[in-house]
């Protein structure tokens, strides 16, 4: 990875939005340089998608989210990623992690309530094969997501002209 | 009550940036580039030190010079990044923010009738400070297209029998420029062979780019002849916890000591420890920051001059100073026309001094999105004034 590319990604990821002909003003490079860098890291799948941190709190249609610990014999040869992947292959399941630790995946789910999460975990997670135990919690609500703070009280207190 | 107001202070007029924070605080959905101070909030652990300082109970007077281990770290700081070197013991004072020391410094050397040369551009504190004391203030004016350098003619032809002291501010508040060590030689040359003081105001010294920052303590025979100020308010985002600090030869610090031990006895505990942290493990901080100044910094000044903007390339500190000459009108016309038609609040140059008509000052220490927002604003401001004049 290039000096450049990683310039970029850490430009990206403050905001997805800005355009090669940005980037490249901001940092001094050409601005085809910049559109092949970018290219690149797309074809990669370094860059894997421009997606938008939403705070589904303040919309009126609401969202459960759960983070389920699953604890799994894993498979001979496969070991834990081909029931990952039969974990995260569904649609509700927001992220999986194989974890250090007392548990081994930890499971992002998100529904539209209780009941949906909770028929999530009985009827399709819990009957999976090798899936030995199961741990759900409820997120109560989220504060900060991907270094994004929701409600961020900081703001720019300066003053609006000074010396 | 005017009366009672000594006529000295009377006489000096009020800051021509208060003037435009009153209109600019009147006024909705203004995006601000007049913002003389870093939009980063102090790094995290430097507040934190300050928050454990005081939950151990650090709430004491300091030394009135400052801490001792501060007064250790700045010296290996200033050693370490600019080549000067300085005695903890007697040669370091912490300040409340550079402008304390600046005040001290112009005291401890200023008697009534004294002349202090000034390059302006400049920031708007020196020169009603020295009128203050009693002393004479004269601008020496510097231009675009010198990058507003101090040069030797030009300094040479300000100096009477009464200059004892100049005030240089490089990374210039507002203009951007800079002074490289050849620049500074032949500076340095008439200062010795007009036996002057120099307050070295170097606030600005860590944000340079390109070029590293020359102090000019550090050119030969300048050590004892120069009274370096500064801070960590730009360069470690601290503006609102008020230290800075002055070196200098311990007869000057001395007498400066003196004056602070009275008016101020020393700057806050807590400030301080905070200002340890920054310099014993917030490098790393420093130098993101400011990689943030430079991205914002190629962003606005390409902005100007795709306006059709003359903006001469800042190499320090976090201001562009484009030219609004074009435009027909004064910088005050520009900057009050801009905040009430086009919503962007800069600061009119005129208010800096010489040399500062026909320039605004904008500070490029806000979010890439409000850059790019306020240079929109401008373009279409600045197109509107074109369909009025043809």
């Amino acid at each position: 990875m290039s000096e450049l590319q990683l310039k970029i990604l850490e430009l990206l990821k403050e905001d997805s939005r800005r355009d090669a002909e940005l980037l490249a003003t901001m940092l001094d490079a050409d601005t085809e340089a910049v559109r092949q860098a970018i290219q690149d890291l797309e074809e990669k799948n370094i860059i894997v998608k421009y997606a938008t941190v939403v705070n589904w709190a303040k919309v009126s249609q609401e969202k459960v989210t759960a983070i389920i610990e699953v604890q799994i014999s894993p498979e001979r040869d496969h070991g834990f990623d081909a029931i990952a992947e039969r974990i995260y292959l569904y649609p509700e399941v927001k992220s999986v992690y194989l974890m250090s630790g007392a548990y081994d995946l930890q499971v992002e789910v998100e529904g539209r309530g209780l009941h949906e999460i909770a028929s999530f975990v009985s009827n399709k997670l819990s009957t999976l094969e090798r899936v030995l135990s199961t741990k759900t919690f409820f997120i109560l609500k989220k504060y900060k997501q991907d270094g994004i703070i929701f409600e961020d009280r900081q703001g720019d207190h300066r003053m609006i002209v000074s010396p | 009550m005017k009366r009672y107001i000594t006529p000295l202070v009377q006489s000096i007029p009020p800051s021509g940036i208060r003037k435009f924070f009153d209109l600019a605080s009147g006024s909705k959905d203004i995006i601000s580039l007049g913002v003389g101070e870093p939009d980063f909030v102090t790094p995290w652990r430097f507040r934190d030190a300050a928050v454990n300082g005081l939950e151990l109970g650090r709430t004491s007077y300091t030394h009135n010079a400052g801490l001792p281990e501060l007064r250790e770290e700045i010296a290996n700081y200033l050693h370490k990044s600019f080549g000067v070197k300085y005695e903890p013991k007697d040669e370091v004072l912490v300040t409340v923010g550079g402008s304390e020391a600046i005040d001290l410094a112009l005291r401890a050397l200023i008697a009534p009738g004294d002349e202090v040369l000034i390059p302006e551009p400049s920031y708007v504190s020196y020169s009603p400070i020295v009128s203050i004391i009693g002393g004479v203030a004269n601008g020496i004016e510097t231009f675009a297209k010198d990058q507003f350098k101090l040069t030797a003619e030009s300094l040479e032809a300000a100096i009477t029998p009464r200059t004892k002291v100049l005030i240089v501010s490089y990374p210039s508040n507002p203009t951007g420029g800079i002074m490289t060590r050849e620049d500074w030689e032949p500076i340095a040359k008439l200062v010795e062979k007009h036996d002057l003081i120099v307050i070295s105001d170097e606030i600005y010294a860590e944000l340079t780019y390109g070029s590293k920052h020359v102090s000019f303590a550090s050119l030969p025979g300048m050590h004892d002849r120069t009274i370096i100020v500064s801070g960590f308010s730009k360069a470690f985002a601290m503006t609102g916890w008020r230290i800075g600090y002055a070196c200098g030869h311990p007869d000057i610090i001395g007498a400066m000591l003196k004056i602070h031990q009275y008016t101020i006895m020393c700057a806050p505990i807590m400030a301080q420890l905070a200002a340890m942290e920054a310099l014993r493990n917030g490098m790393e901080e420093k130098d993101r920051m400011m990689e943030s100044y430079n991205q914002r910094r190629r962003l606005i000044v390409k902005g100007f001059r795709d306006i059709g903007l003359d903006c001469h390339e800042p190499q320090g500190a976090f201001y562009a100073f484009p030219s609004i000459a074009k435009t027909g009108l004064t910088s005050d016309e520009f900057a009050t026309r801009l905040l009430l038609e086009g919503k962007v609040a800069a600061v009119p140059g005129n208010v800096f001094g010489k040399g500062g008509e026909g320039f605004v000052r904008c500070s490029y220490a806000t979010s890439v999105a409000n850059i790019t927002q306020a240079l929109e604003r401008i373009d279409q401001f600045v197109q509107s004034l074109r369909i009025v004049a043809h």
